[in-house]
């Protein structure tokens, strides 16, 4: 579903975030990116969403190189991609409802439909019953499980996450792990960058390890 | 070497149905429907954003509307002058002074001469008594013309009508020539030569009128398109991450083009307004005016047609303003 050829991301400023990365995320699996901050996590899932291209090499996603892909097609390409983030990025003047709705709202969905994924994407969360407040009257736990419903209410194919975890206690943190594993169980692809090794560790899932830009050799499997 | 995960419980990654390949178009052989539903969201969706600042709303609707009433109020006011004048220029005659000698009965033998000009369609003669008797009603100083009453100060006159329209300017004015140029005759005047002057002035305030009107639209372009610029600027995160999750140009300028027309529109019903208040202040002393002139003219306000076309017009420059506005800045924001 995700795959890396000899990619190499160099910076206009002559940072090279990443260097002959090769990466193979098979359908319907889960992995874990790891890596000390700078080491490449984010750049790779900017990536696999197309936020940025590559200097060098190939990225294969969903069957699509992106490299060839045109700048007009990027937004439906995303709309198969669920993004989480750290900070979740809620928009802060509008409902959870309406935060959650936006991916269907821009996929054209009829106004019954949005309506029926929303609520069932909130349920899922177990936030069915905060869908008229504000993201701001949330617990920092109840944000990112708003930001995990937006990500997923379209039913992307692919669910990456950045940090997801990164603000919240431990407690909160395998919640919200347990949540991406449900996904993971439906079929949806699932890559997560985390630092948080204590707490994925003993979760089963392969585990990418970057270090300057490369992955360090043997790691994961 | 390449790390590379799979699936975990491959008998249920087996039921999966879906392509291992992406779809990257809107899905759908229906297009209308949703498309329907899209523009009606977003419609209502701007309503509501404008609504919510109403104020804001207000104030950027209301420059427009005063940018807009003024070539608005003027081509309507130019509009009246020109139908004001309508029925004058109708008739279309000459006015042959003659000498003061000349006795009445030779006045009748010279229209009988010019009647036979081809290019004169009628002569009739006005007698020295006549044109008294019509100075005397019309002027209002009867009893001025009294004391002159022995002694007539005013001439005979032939009204000539000619065959061709005031617009055949040339065969007008050699026709006036010839006319001037018999020996009876002391001067020959075109009587609409004022008018003619008055549609030259009018044509040069015409231009006038649409230069501002340009002028103007440019204006509305402006300010729609510098508040199109705060919007952007003020709804950057909101668009990032509507282009997170595939948003494409055209949804994320949408509601900014509708707000740009309805902008447009409400500054032209805005206009449409201050045109008829304007209107309605200046009728009273314009029928004053006219009752001095003993007519009946009442001042026309703008024409259901034309009130079509200005507040058409105001929504058609705000969606022009935003577009070019929106399509300039959009594309310098890009997620992150």
């Amino acid at each position: 579903m995700i795959e890396f050829h000899d990619v190499t991301k160099r910076y206009p400023n002559g940072y090279e975030a990443l260097r002959n990365v090769n990466l193979r995320v098979e359908s319907g699996a889960m992995a874990f990116l790891t890596g000390h901050s700078g080491a490449g996590k984010s750049t790779l899932l900017r990536l696999t969403t197309l936020l940025e291209r590559c200097t060098r090499g190939q990225v294969l996603v969903g069957g699509h190189n992106l490299s060839r892909l045109s700048r007009r097609r990027i937004p439906y390409f995303r709309r198969n991609i669920g993004v989480v983030f750290q900070n979740h990025r809620l928009l802060m003047d509008r409902t959870v409802f309406d935060n959650v709705a936006l991916p269907l709202v821009i996929a054209g969905h009829s106004h019954a439909e949005v309506g029926r994924r929303v609520r069932a994407a909130l349920d899922k969360v177990g936030l069915l019953d905060r869908s008229r407040a504000f993201p701001i009257t949330l617990s920092g736990g109840e944000q990112q499980r708003v930001g995990i419903a937006r990500a997923v209410v379209h039913r992307p194919r692919i669910l990456l996450a950045d940090e997801p975890t990164g603000n919240l206690d431990p407690e909160l943190s395998r919640e919200i792990m347990e949540l991406f594993e449900s996904f993971n169980h439906v079929g949806v692809t699932v890559l997560i960058a985390t630092h948080d090794i204590s707490l994925i560790a003993h979760m089963g899932y392969d585990i990418l390890t970057l270090k300057d830009g490369s992955f360090v050799h043997g790691a994961g499997r | 070497m390449a790390p590379s995960c799979t699936a975990r419980g491959g008998e249920q990654m087996a039921s999966a149905p879906e392509p291992a390949t992406f779809a990257l178009s809107s899905t759908g052989k229906r297009w209308l429907r949703p498309w329907l539903t899209r523009h009606l969201q977003t419609f209502f969706y701007t309503l509501g954003l404008l609504s919510r600042a109403p104020l804001a709303s207000f104030l950027t609707a209301a420059v427009i509307g005063m940018a807009l009433a003024l070539p608005a109020g003027l081509y309507v006011l130019l509009d009246n002058v020109r139908d004001a004048t309508r029925g004058w220029d109708g008739s279309n005659e000459i006015s042959l002074f003659l000498q003061l000698n000349i006795s009445d009965d030779k006045a009748e033998a010279i229209a009988g001469n010019v009647r036979d000009w081809p290019e004169v369609a009628r002569a009739r003669v006005i007698t020295r008594a006549q044109a008294l008797e019509e100075f005397r009603q019309l002027s209002g100083f009867a009893d001025v013309m009294d004391a002159f009453s022995s002694d007539n100060p005013l001439p005979a006159v032939i009204v000539v009508e000619p065959t061709v329209g005031a617009g055949d300017g040339v065969t007008m004015d050699k026709l006036l020539g010839r006319l001037g140029e018999l020996p009876e005759v002391d001067f020959a005047q075109f009587d609409l030569a004022w008018l003619k002057r008055l549609y030259g002035i009018l044509r040069i305030v015409e231009r006038g009128v649409l230069v501002l009107a340009v002028l103007l639209a440019g204006g509305v372009l402006l300010v729609v398109g510098n508040t199109m610029r705060l919007g952007v600027e003020n709804r950057r995160q909101e668009i990032e991450i509507a282009k997170l999750f595939g948003a494409t140009d055209a949804f994320i300028r949408r509601p900014f083009l509708y707000s740009g027309l309805l902008y447009g529109a409400l500054g032209g019903v805005i206009a449409w307004l201050l045109v008829w208040v304007c209107f309605l202040l200046l009728g009273e002393p314009v029928q004053h005016l006219t009752a001095l002139y003993s007519g009946d003219y009442r001042l026309q306000g703008l024409a259901a047609w034309a009130s079509v076309v200005l507040v058409a017009g105001g929504a058609m420059l705000g969606l022009l303003g935003s577009w070019l506005s929106v399509g300039r800045h959009l594309p310098a924001i890009e997620p992150s």
